[in-house]
């Protein structure tokens, strides 16, 4: 008896498991709060309190105090948080059994993939959008081409964030694990992305300084921030003490991260690990 | 034969490092019928599950899903695949409804077809006036009729079944049983199921029993407990070794020590209970006489209790 088999569609299972991260994130207002919370508090404490010490330029212009050049980083912080915690629900899901449901069902691996990265990116993009709601407080001055531009640029680094967690994520049996994993490996990330502090140019003869201008200069996130300051701040850092990347470069260096960072997630959910196992 | 198998196990072995947890299992589960698998913890009924599930591909032997290899032709498998694992498989923080949505995509059905289906199938089982709510409110058994729905879907041809009442009161157990009794008689489905409570594995057609991996038995419940024939006395005895040999040496009958109770089987005399009752009623703690039941036949063919002390909890 030939039977009729129903032809599964990439698309609508990658958008019905995205939808459902979205769902299921915004039930959790927990979560909400927690990944902008952190970020919100560092940017204004952080902020207002190393101002008067922090110099990137001798004019005033908007985007040189610390509490504007400190913005664009605690963007990407959002971002990554956001991005990085969707992810933890692959964990939860195999924990609670819904992933095992998917694993048998007649879908590709690379749909669910796609459908977990669009769901957690959406929801740091919903995140990172929130917070530009803050820029109302900075002396900046918007166009709607800027605006779209920074859209795309958080959404592919978002992307990029959750394929990273999700490669991580996959191979995790406990959500403690994941949180060790991600401190050591996202905050120094974060830390050399020129969110803190800027680039140091090379060729300053300190080895220090050339470590850390080498270090930050192949950090994706570094390029996703001087993008997100391109956008936002006209004024330039002093090209005499800093670096910053071409506005092409970076567009080009978190295009290809993102691909990367992707395919590294498809190959690494064909691995079984032990949860499957126990 | 000319009925179609729907599962074949050929000798399927599986192993976890050093652990051997399936040997050379070789079995096959007849389209439309009720299956149990039973054994207890750490049998391998549940590596077994997962081979059948499609999550984890076998090492050694073949399995074939209505003719179709897991390995070479698991979509076409999963097709044909209604799936209960033993943990629950929904999303908490969804509804009913928004769970049973997301299954109807992954299985390819569209969306006027999976409206349909959700309201037939969740009118079958009862849950249609709690499809809005979400899955952390409801309670073990409602939880389970939903996911019961949920594999139940896309019309498999072959519902498995992990453990599917673990946790679950004794009335919402019966409750499951009930619905997975008249779907299978209303749709000809082939079920199978691993349990490890006897009293359940008692209501399927045929069962197969597990032991460390090995199948020992396979028949139905009322012919692996006829071969046995006759009744079962046991006893629990202050020495239990001494009692044995006596009743060896004495009566010349066959007793089995199992875990410190004595158990004589087979064509027995009405009277045995009596006389060895007298006869030993200083060493006699207490004695007991009745028909075999699925434990007897687990002993019979393993030598130790199904809930013998090795087992518990592993």
């Amino acid at each position: 008896m030939a039977r009729e088999v129903a032809h599964v569609s990439f698309v609508r299972v990658t958008q019905s498991l995205a939808w459902r991260e979205l769902v299921r994130f915004f039930r959790q207002r927990n979560r909400v709060i927690g990944a902008i919370g952190t970020p919100l508090f560092m940017w204004l404490l952080f902020g207002f309190g190393l101002d008067r010490s922090f110099t990137v330029s001798m004019s005033s212009e908007p985007g040189t105090s610390f509490l504007e050049y400190y913005f664009p980083g605690s963007l990407v912080l959002i971002l990554m948080f956001t991005a990085i915690y969707t992810t933890i629900s692959v964990i939860e899901d195999r924990q609670a059994g819904f992933l095992q449901g998917v694993l048998v069902a007649p879908v590709s691996r690379s749909s669910m993939v796609a459908g977990k990265v669009l769901g957690g990116s959406l929801i740091a993009l919903l995140q990172g959008i929130l917070f530009l709601g803050a820029t109302l407080f900075l002396d900046i001055s918007w166009s709607w081409g800027q605006f779209g531009a920074l859209i795309g640029v958080l959404f592919l680094a978002s992307m990029m964030m959750t394929c990273v967690g999700f490669s991580f994520a996959w191979k995790m049996e406990s959500t403690q694990g994941f949180h060790a994993i991600m401190n050591l490996v996202l905050m120094p990330m974060w830390l050399l992305s020129g969110a803190f502090f800027p680039v140091p140019i090379s060729g300053t003869g300190q080895v220090s300084q050339e470590l850390l201008h080498w270090g930050m200069k192949v950090n994706p996130l570094t390029h996703v921030v001087a993008l997100v300051r391109n956008l936002l701040y006209e004024a330039p850092l002093s090209e005499k003490a800093f670096w910053e990347p071409l506005p092409g470069t970076s567009i080009l260096v978190i295009v290809v991260a993102t691909f990367l960072f992707f395919v590294w997630a498809l190959q690494v959910c064909k691995r079984r690990t032990s949860g499957d196992l126990k | 034969m000319s009925e179609l198998s729907a599962i074949q196990f050929q000798d399927l072995s599986f192993r976890y490092g050093e652990r051997q947890a399936l040997q050379r299992v070789s079995f096959d589960v007849q389209a439309g019928e009720l299956f149990s698998l039973l054994g207890p913890n750490g049998s391998g009924k549940t590596t077994l599950f997962r081979l059948l599930s499609t999550l984890i591909p076998p090492q050694q032997g073949n399995l074939l899903v209505f003719g179709n290899d897991v390995r070479s032709a698991a979509e076409a498998v999963r097709h044909d695949l209604g799936v209960v694992f033993q943990a629950p498989g929904l999303d908490g923080k969804l509804t009913a409804q928004e769970n049973l949505q997301v299954q109807s995509v992954l299985y390819g059905l569209s969306k006027t077809k999976a409206d349909a289906r959700i309201k037939e199938v969740s009118d079958q089982l009862g849950i249609a006036d709690r499809l809005h709510d979400q899955v952390d409110e409801l309670s073990g058994g409602l939880r389970r009729r939903v996911e019961l729905t949920k594999s139940l879907l896309h019309r498999p041809r072959l519902l498995i079944m992990d453990e599917p009442t673990t946790g679950l009161d004794p009335s919402a157990r019966s409750d499951v049983w009930n619905y997975i009794g008249q779907l299978q008689q209303s749709t000809g489905m082939t079920v199978f199921m691993t349990t490890h409570l006897l009293e359940e594995a008692d209501r399927a057609d045929r069962i197969a029993i597990l032991n460390e991996g090995e199948l020992v038995a396979l028949d139905q419940p009322e012919s692996l407990r006829s071969a046995l024939g006759g009744d079962v006395i046991t006893i629990a005895a202050r020495e239990p070794e001494t009692l044995s040999r006596l009743l060896q040496d004495e009566l010349s009958l066959e007793p089995q020590l199992v875990d410190g109770v004595i158990r004589i089987s087979g064509q027995l005399d009405a009277s045995l209970v009596s006389d060895i009752h007298q006869k030993y009623s200083q060493h006699i703690q207490q004695i007991s006489v009745g028909k075999p039941s699925l434990e007897d036949v687990f002993i019979t063919r393993t030598g130790h209790r199904f809930w013998g002390s090795s087992y518990n909890g592993a």
